[in-house]
C-alpha cells in the first residue's frame, strides 16, 4: 500500500498531477479550486519533477496554453470552478477540434453567472453536451471521493492520449474542499523530449528531413474535408462509448427502486440507500463515473427490473434527461435536486423517492 | 463503528484543525474518514464548523443534518447545533462565553471547561487539544496515542516543537471533562 495522507479534494488533483509526471499546469485562481495550484506553488514542482506551474493572467489564457503545449505532446492541464470554465471554452473546442489531449478540472460552484461558491453540479450539459461550438464532445469523469479526485488524473490523462480528446474531471466544491484520506502512487518519470517524439507522431516537435510537418489546427475551409473530419470524430466517440463505460452498482442486485446520481450528490444517495434498507425498501443506487460516455446501456437493463427512478442532482434537473433517454419510457423517471449552492440532504432525497416512485406509481 | 461529529465554534478557535487532527488519529488507527468544513462567505462572518466522520466502513455521505456528537465552542454554534444532536448522543461544551447551556434531556451532555484551563496552562494555544481529550474520554474511538500520532502529522515541520505541550494538553482534557447530565428515555 501507497502512503496515506489526509488532503483536500484540490491538493489531492495537484499532487497527482505532479505523480503523473505532467509537464505543466496553467491556470488562475477561483473559489472553491484556488487550493489547486495553491498546492502546486508550495510544493515547487519545477524542483521535483521538472513541471511547469504558470499562473496565467486569465482562464483564457491558460486554456489557450494548455492548447498550446499538447500540440507539442505535452501532458498537461489546466482547472477552474464554473465561471472559469466558460470563459476557457472557446480553448476547449479548439482542443477537442484539433484533437489534442489534455486535462481540465472543473470544481462547480452555484451559477448562472458569478453566481455562488457553493457546491452545485449545474455545469452538467455544459460538461457532457459539448460547452463550447461544434460537434464534440469531451471525456468526462465524475469522482465522489478525494480518493476518486486522485486517480482521476492519471485515468483522465490515460484517456485523453488514448482517444487524443480532452478529459474533463467534473467534480464539486464540497468534494474539491473536503479532506479524506488518500492512497498515494508513486511518482512517474515525465517523458523526454526524446520519448514524446516516438509516442505522439502527430505532435510538433520540430521538423525533421525524415517526416512530413506536423500541422495543429481546427480550421477546415472545405466543407466535404470537414464533414469527413466531423465523421472521424463520430467514430471516436462511438469507440468511447464502446470501451470507456464506468460506474458503480450500490446495491442493485435486487433493487426495486433505484437512485441515479453522480460525484457528492451519489455520496447523499448511499445514505439514502442505506436508511431505506433499514426500512426494508430494497433501493439501489446507480452512480455514473464517466457521464460521457453515459452508462445508459446499464440504465436501460436496469429499467427492467425496477419500478422507477429518481435522478438526485444539484441542479435543476440535468442529468435527468440523459436517464430518461436510457430508460427510454419504460419506467417512470423522476429528479429530486436543490440548487444555488445548496446540498441535498440524505433525508429530503429519500422522502422524494417515496414520494414519487415508491409511493403511487 | 461509525462516528458522525459537528465541530463548532468561533474562526481561531482551532476548530478545523481540531477536526483534521481527529481525522489523521483515525487515519493511523486504519479507520476511513471525512473532513468536511463550511467554507465560503460564513468563515469570515466568524463562526466556522467542520463535519468530521470516523468509520470502519466506506463513508456515505460527508453532508449531515444530526449528529452522533457535537463539539461546542461558542454560543452561536449551541444555539444552531444543540438540535442537531440525535437523540441519546452526545453534546460536549465549553461554558467559556455560554449564557444559554444546553437544555436537551434526550442527549449525554458534558463540559469540559478547556479555555479556562489553556489559560492555566503554558501556552493558551493548546485550547483545543484539550476539548479533543475530553471527546476521546467520552467516545474514545481513537486511542490517545493515535491522537498524538496525529497531532505530529498534521503539524507542520516548523511546529514539532509544540507537540509535548499539545500531547499534555491532550491528557488534560480527559481529566477535566465533567458529565452535566445523561440522557433520559422519553416516555
Amino acid at each position: 500500500m501507497g502512503e496515506l495522507r489526509l488532503m483536500k479534494g484540490n491538493e489531492a488533483i495537484a499532487e497527482a498531477a505532479i505523480r503523473s509526471g505532467a509537464d505543466g499546469y496553467f491556470g488562475y485562481p477561483i473559489t472553491p479550486q484556488s487550493e489547486v495550484i495553491e498546492h502546486l506553488a508550495a510544493q515547487k514542482p519545477e524542483e521535483r519533477t521538472g513541471m511547469t506551474l504558470l499562473q496565467a493572467e486569465s482562464e483564457i489564457a491558460a486554456i489557450n496554453m494548455v492548447y498550446g503545449a499538447a500540440g507539442c505532446g505535452k501532458k498537461v492541464m489546466t482547472s477552474s470552478s464554473s465561471p472559469g470554465i466558460s470563459l476557457k471554452q472557446e480553448g476547449i473546442t479548439y482542443i477537442a477540434g484539433a484533437e489534442l489531449p489534455c486535462l481540465i478540472l472543473n470544481v462547480v460552484r452555484g451559477g448562472p453567472g458569478l453566481g455562488t461558491i457553493q457546491p452545485s453540479q449545474s455545469d452538467y450539459f455544459q460538461s457532457v453536451k459539448g460547452g463550447g461550438h461544434g460537434d464534440y464532445h469531451l471525456i468526462v469523469l465524475a469522482p465522489s471521493s478525494v480518493q476518486e479526485m486522485y486517480d482521476f488524473v492519471e485515468l483522465g490523462f490515460d484517456l485523453a492520449f488514448k482517444y487524443r480528446n480532452p478529459t474533463m474531471i467534473l467534480s464539486d466544491g464540497a468534494i474539491g474542499q473536503m479532506m479524506e484520506k488518500v492512497e498515494i502512487g508513486e511518482q512517474k518519470p515525465r517523458l523526454t523530449e526524446e520519448q514524446i517524439k516516438e509516442k505522439y507522431p502527430w505532435a510538433t516537435t520540430g521538423k525533421t528531413k525524415d517526416r512530413e510537418k506536423n500541422v495543429i489546427t481546427s480550421l477546415e475551409l472545405e466543407p466535404e474535408k470537414m464533414e469527413q473530419f466531423n465523421r472521424k470524430l463520430i467514430e471516436k466517440y462511438r469507440k468511447i462509448e464502446e470501451n470507456e463505460v464506468r460506474y458503480e452498482e450500490i446495491q442493485c442486485e435486487d433493487a426495486e427502486y433505484l437512485m441515479v446520481a453522480y460525484g457528492t450528490s451519489a455520496r447523499i444517495c448511499q445514505k439514502s440507500v442505506q436508511i431505506a434498507r433499514n426500512e426494508g425498501l430494497k433501493v439501489g443506487l446507480l452512480r455514473p463515473i464517466t457521464l460521457f460516455p453515459f452508462p445508459r446501456k446499464r440504465i436501460n437493463e436496469l429499467a427492467d427490473q425496477v419500478k422507477g427512478m429518481l435522478s438526485v442532482e444539484m441542479s435543476s434537473g440535468q442529468m435527468v434527461e440523459d436517464v430518461r433517454l436510457a430508460v427510454n419510457g419504460k419506467v417512470p423517471v423522476e429528479y429530486y435536486g436543490r440548487m444555488g449552492g445548496i446540498v441535498p440532504s440524505t433525508e429530503e432525497a429519500l422522502k422524494d423517492l417515496k414520494q414519487k416512485i415508491i409511493g403511487g406509481k | 463503528m461509525n462516528e458522525e461529529i459537528i465541530i463548532a465554534g468561533f474562526g481561531g478557535q482551532g476548530v478545523l484543525s481540531l477536526g483534521k487532527i481527529l481525522c489523521y488519529a483515525g487515519i493511523v488507527q486504519g479507520k476511513e474518514v471525512t473532513w468536511m468544513p463550511s467554507y465560503g462567505p460564513e468563515m469570515r462572518g466568524g463562526t466556522a464548523n467542520v463535519t468530521v466522520i470516523i468509520s470502519d466502513e466506506r463513508i456515505s455521505s460527508p453532508i449531515l443534518s444530526k449528529f452522533d456528537t457535537a463539539i461546542i465552542l461558542n454560543q452561536q454554534s449551541m444555539d444552531k447545533f444543540e438540535k442537531d444532536v440525535k437523540p441519546g448522543g452526545h453534546l460536549i461544551y465549553d461554558g467559556n462565553g455560554i449564557t444559554r447551556h444546553p437544555e436537551r434531556t434526550d442527549i449525554n451532555i458534558y463540559r469540559v471547561d478547556a479555555a479556562a484551563e489553556a489559560a492555566r496552562m503554558e501556552t493558551n494555544k493548546t485550547f483545543n487539544m484539550i476539548v479533543l481529550g475530553g471527546f476521546l474520554k467520552v467516545k474514545p474511538i481513537v486511542e490517545l496515542q493515535n491522537a498524538v500520532e496525529g497531532l505530529k502529522k498534521s503539524l507542520p515541520e516548523r511546529y514539532q516543537h509544540l507537540v509535548p505541550v499539545n500531547e499534555k494538553a491532550i491528557y488534560r482534557g480527559t481529566k477535566i471533562i465533567k458529565k452535566i447530565s445523561k440522557a433520559r428515555a422519553e416516555a
